[in-house]
């Protein structure tokens, strides 16, 4: 576990840091690096220079923006998993957070990371579509905000350009009558490690029928994924278990599900739906 | 032994602050001047002609010293094999390469970091051929593994052990006379016992320093057989054994992995000579998992006969192991280790045949158990399926099969084998009564009316370890190539230094197993000495006298058998010292709390004291040489054959195939125990590899000998977290053949758990049709068992 050499800078503020980026176009940004660094060290990854975030002050707070939740770069999975913020007002991102890896990941790796690293069994990205998350990108050039949906774009590929920095994610708040919920299955079983396949959904209910629901599924596809017609068979349903079972059943449509060490074509389809219909069930039963 | 006996006393691990301090001293830890490093060029391919080998690029790089390949070593041959059946490995390979990682050339450099950059800067150019990977495919012989081998096949065990083609046949057709009987059921499955990976916390590592000048080496390395491997290494360069010392110092688990002289151990011994300066490589958790020896890897199908109310007519087993590509130290051995205990501990007539075929994949060796995990697991599931179809409560049909107690001493197994104690009968009913078996059952019940699929499962082992007897090198077991005559022997030197303290010398090898409190308590006991005035040297050949080293749960049968033996020497001489300084007689003399007394008397005299005279022979009684200490070899005469009954719970979400243990009660008998938290603890590791082998381990290769789980991301390995609190207990029948009445329980755990949750989690699904799934019950496979037997 050699990695190929490279230079390391770990600048004290944003502007020095993506500077460092633009001037050097093979740099990658280091957070956590409960990824990064095992690429690199397979050599999977091989970048001239990185550019550490971790000194960086102002990156590491969860904060109350009135109508949103910020959640700055350098937050970890931990932080995130024992936020009251989070738990009020995306409880989908809270769970997937607390069943992230084991506790050493969970204490250094970060929310921002994992959205960035865009692993296609990861947890919190789907969490992260589930609440329609904003993503705020920061470039010498200004900043930008990226829609979730528009964010994973491919296996380990997100919308970021080199250059960029996620500085935070954003997630709406929520009022009464919208709960959201996560569950997979781990790759050792239960809820430990990646996903085999994992959903995250967030739904409203109003006058006693489905007003509103987004439903996101990982470990399936080549990257985290909406389930749109999971929602679209929801929103008007009465939310029953009969409902959610028939929604659940369109938890694949639309994506290519593809077979890996742990699940075969098949399994992955029947576990995206079983767990599509556990975590609306949970979502509606939060909602209220 | 002495009144103060501290044997079969709770003690803490000495070597503990060290270990969880950080203090810890592993091989990789060795820093000594102008070390330079290894990496090596290893093969992409399962099978490819090696068409050329360009080091020049690596060469021109700064800081790479050399770069080595094959012709550059096939001067010292290959790697030998005990068994010396198959192709054996060559150093470095640039020929027809067999298997990934197989090693092709070796770069030294400055640092690591530079040695890797090189290794990457060899250019290889490679033709690629089919490979063998299938194990019927390799039994076909359709295409071969060598081709200079006239078939895949290395060699066919079979049991009962001794017999010849008649008498197998003669067994094998009085249980076939059986099956046409009304009375009488067939069970037959085949199962696969799949390939597992190895993975001790520290990697191998190995640094060679060759004294320039001094003609010597001294050898670190992460090895269970320091001994070995300075055989070894003084067979490679024609060196006499005192010109080199090999130290194993802190060994972060071995399983059986590092029972091995590997090739690596000898090429950067090789470089550390060429080059005049010390040599180290570490290997990476990638090349451990391609190029470190690999456990298990069978199918066979198991058949049991018996009659509708539970009487056993015979058991077969007829199967396929896999060998890999090359033969190691014990490689085609290990199924031989089946045989012994082919028959568990019942009294059936037993018919087993394993052929071992050769593959394009990483050699098997001995992993945690070697052989007799597997056989456990082919016995102990039909015997299960068995119990299921006549519909008899399971630990009925084992206790109704049993060798009885009575039998004990000169009890025979069906698979012809001697074995030295044993009284399973106890062992189970302690079992049920722990475990609350027929609670366990109604609480299953209960859960099942509820909907949940809730199993329970049992199985019982007898295991054979301890090797010994010392007879095993007259069946070809000897390592005589690495100057290892002694093999099967235990040895230890017990010495008291002139200021009354202690240190005991041995030659084992431990990776975790606690010597360093063992060892001190049986010479404290013997001494009346405290643990702390004990040091213990082991892993280090310059001085320890010689031994085989730590594998196959022998330590302390065999081992800490000359360790109490050596230290009943020199209680004997101290005795005659004592007796001469307190004016008293030889006979009355006890050892306790710090010296001698006389019994029934206050009087006393320290260590210190003793000690002190033993180095002042003017002093001593008169004819007596000075010194006190002792050496002692033991011999065993068999080896011993602990057993045990474990019992697991567990449910399962059949919607996701997703099984969790709920339950693991274990309740073993390794005959006198020395260290009750040693033992618990070995039991508590060996539950739970067989725990990883049952739900979670899988070396997997793919069609063209690629290992898709080569890293720990894709090879999942049990944690604290997928495991209940073990519930242990223990039978006590001590053995005959050592003086502590010790058997081993290294690997007992492991023996015995991975049928446990099979049988339990077939249990759990009984009602839904299945019969039988193939570890790992990872839930992919668990749900497609369902959908398999719903369908
Ligand atoms: C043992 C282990 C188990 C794991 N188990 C799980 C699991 O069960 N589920 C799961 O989802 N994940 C799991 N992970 C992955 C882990 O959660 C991710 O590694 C982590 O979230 C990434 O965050 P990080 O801060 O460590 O990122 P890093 O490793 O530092 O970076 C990852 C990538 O993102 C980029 N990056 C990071 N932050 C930013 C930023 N702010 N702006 C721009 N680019 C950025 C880096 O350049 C790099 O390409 C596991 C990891 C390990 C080591």
């Amino acid at each position: 576990m050699y990695p190929r050499q490279f230079d390391y800078v770990a600048p004290s503020s944003l502007d020095e840091a993506l500077a460092a980026l633009d001037a050097n176009p093979g740099a990658k940004v280091l957070a956590g690096g409960m990824s990064l660094l095992p690429m690199m060290k397979m050599r999977l990854l091989s970048p001239d220079m990185v550019v550490d975030i971790g000194r960086i002050g102002g990156l590491g707070d969860i904060t109350d923006n009135g109508d949103s939740i910020s959640i700055g770069a350098l937050v970890t999975h931990s932080e995130v998993a024992a936020s009251g913020l989070v738990q009020d007002h995306g409880a989908a991102l809270a769970t997937a957070a607390s069943w992230t890896g084991d506790r050493q990941v969970r204490n250094r790796g970060t929310c921002c990371g994992s959205m960035v690293h865009a692993d296609v069994a990861a947890d919190q990205p789907v969490a992260a579509l589930a609440l329609g998350a904003t993503m705020v990108a920061a470039s010498s050039g200004g900043t930008r905000e990226i829609a979730a949906a528009d964010f994973f774009v491919d296996t380990l590929m997100s919308a970021l350009e080199p250059g960029e920095i996620l500085t935070e994610m954003r997630i709406p708040k929520v009022g009464a009558g919208t709960g959201s919920a996560y569950d997979k299955l781990g790759r050792r079983g239960g809820h430990t490690d990646y996903a085999v396949a994992g959903v995250a959904a967030s739904v409203t209910r109003s006058n006693g029928s489905v007003s509103a629901a987004t439903v996101a599924v990982t470990g399936v596809g080549s990257r985290p994924v909406l389930a749109a017609g999971v929602a679209d068979a929801l929103v008007g349903s009465d939310g029953s278990d009969a409902a959610v079972e028939a929604a659940a059943a369109h938890a694949t449509a639309g994506i290519d599900v593809l077979e890996d060490l742990y699940g075969s074509v098949a399994y992955k389809t029947h576990l995206a739906q079983v767990f599509t219909a556990r975590a609306v069930k949970a979502a509606l039963a939060a909602a209220g | 032994m002495s009144s103060t006996s501290v044997l079969g006393g709770v003690v803490r691990r000495r070597e503990d602050p060290a270990l969880i301090q950080g203090g810890g001293r592993y091989t990789d830890d060795v820093k000594l001047a102008g070390t330079a490093h290894v990496a090596f060029v290893r093969s992409p391919f399962a099978h490819a002609d090696v068409l050329s080998v360009d080091t020049s690029a690596a060469e021109a790089m700064d800081g790479v010293l050399a770069v080595y390949t094959a012709a550059d070593v096939e001067h010292l041959g290959s790697l030998v094999a005990q068994v010396p059946v198959g192709a054996l490995r060559p150093l470095l390979n640039n020929g027809t390469v067999k298997h990934v990682g197989e090693a092709v050339a070796m770069v030294v450099a400055e640092d690591p970091y530079v040695a890797r950059d090189a290794a990457d800067a060899v250019d290889v150019d490679y033709d690629a051929l089919a490979a063998v990977v299938d194990l019927k495919h390799s039994l076909s012989d359709e295409m071969l593994v060598h081709e200079d081998m006239e078939s895949n096949t290395l060699i066919s065990w079979t049991g009962p052990f001794g017999a010849d083609a008649d008498a197998l046949a003669a067994v094998k057709a009085g249980i076939d006379e059986q099956k046409s009987r009304d009375d009488v059921v067939v069970v037959s499955q085949e199962m696969i016992n799949q390939r597992l990976i190895p993975v001790p916390i520290e990697p191998r590592s190995v640094m060679a320093d060759y004294q320039v000048g001094y003609g010597r080496f001294d050898v670190y390395s992460s090895t269970q057989i320091p001994s070995a491997l300075a055989g070894a290494i003084g067979k490679y360069f024609g060196m006499a054994l005192n010109q080199v010392t090999v130290k194993a110092m802190e060994v972060g688990g071995g399983f059986g992995c590092k029972l091995n002289v590997y090739n690596d151990e000898v090429l950067v011994a090789f470089a550390s000579k060429q080059l005049g300066c010390p040599v180290k490589w570490t290997e990476t958790r990638r090349e451990a998992a391609n190029s470190t020896i690999q456990g298990r890897g069978w199918i066979a199908t198991a058949t049991m006969t018996g009659t509708t109310d539970g009487e056993i007519l015979g058991f077969e087993l007829d199967g396929i192991a896999d060998m890999g590509a090359y033969s190691q130290n014990f490689t085609v051995a290990i199924p031989f280790l089946g045989v012994f205990v082919g028959s568990g501990q019942y009294s059936f007539p037993t018919h087993w045949k394993m052929d071992c075929v050769t593959t394009h994949t990483m050699t098997t060796d001995a992993y945690r158990g070697a052989g007799r995990p597997e056989a456990a697991y082919y016995l102990e599931r039909v015997l299960d399926m068995y119990a299921r179809k006549i519909g008899v409560d399971p630990a009925e049909v084992r206790r109704k099969n049993y060798i009885s107690a009575s039998e004990f001493p000169g009890a025979v197994s069906p698979m012809g084998f001697p074995m030295d104690t044993g009284d399973y009968e106890t062992n189970l009913d302690a079992a049920l009564e722990s475990a609350g078996w027929s609670g366990l059952l109604a609480e299953r019940d209960a859960a099942r009316a509820e909907g949940r699929h809730v199993g329970v499962g049992i199985a019982t082992y007898v295991e054979v370890c301890g090797f010994g007897p010392s007879g095993l090198v007259d069946l070809g077991f000897s390592w005589a190539e690495y100057q290892m005559p002694s093999a099967f022997n235990g040895s230890s030197l017990v010495r008291v230094h002139p200021d009354g303290s202690a240190t005991v010398s041995i030659g084992t090898g431990p990776s975790g197993q606690g010597h360093q409190t063992t060892w001190a308590q049986i010479v404290g006991d013997g001494l009346g000495m405290d643990v702390d005035r004990i040091r213990v040297i082991h892993g280090d050949t310059e001085e320890a006298p010689p031994s085989i080293g730590t594998f196959g749960s022998r330590s302390a049968a065999v081992d800490g058998s000359a360790c109490y033996e050596a230290t009943q020497k020199v209680q004997a001489k101290a005795a005659r010292i004592a007796a001469h300084l307190l004016e008293a007689s030889e006979d009355d003399i006890e050892f306790a709390d710090g010296g001698a007394h006389v019994a029934g008397t206050d009087s006393s005299v320290g260590w210190d004291e003793i000690a002190k005279a033993a180095y002042q022979p003017h002093v001593l009684p008169e004819g007596m040489e000075g010194g006190l200490e002792a050496h002692a070899i033991f011999s065993p005469g068999n080896a011993t054959w602990p057993f045990g009954t474990h019992i697991a719970m567990v449910e399962v979400d059949a919607d996701t195939g997703d099984v969790r243990l709920l339950r693991y009660i274990g309740m073993d008998d390794c005959g006198n125990v020395i260290s009750p938290m040693i033992v618990d603890g070995q039991i508590h590791g060996g539950i739970a590899q067989g725990v990883g082998q049952a739900m979670f381990e899988d070396a997997v290769y793919d069609m063209d000998g690629n290992l898709l789980s080569a890293s720990l991301v894709d090879y999942i390995l049990p944690t604290a977290v997928d495991l209940p609190s073990f519930e242990l207990g223990r039978t006590v029948t001590p053995t005959d053949i050592n003086p502590l009445g010790v058997k081993g329980i290294g690997e007992a755990g492991t023996i015995g758990a991975a049928q446990t949750v099979v049988n339990a989690v077939v249990d759990a699904l009984e009602s839904l049709g299945v019969t039988h799934i193939d570890m790992p019950l990872r839930p992919q496979r668990v749900w497609q068992a369902i959908q398999d037997a719903q369908a």
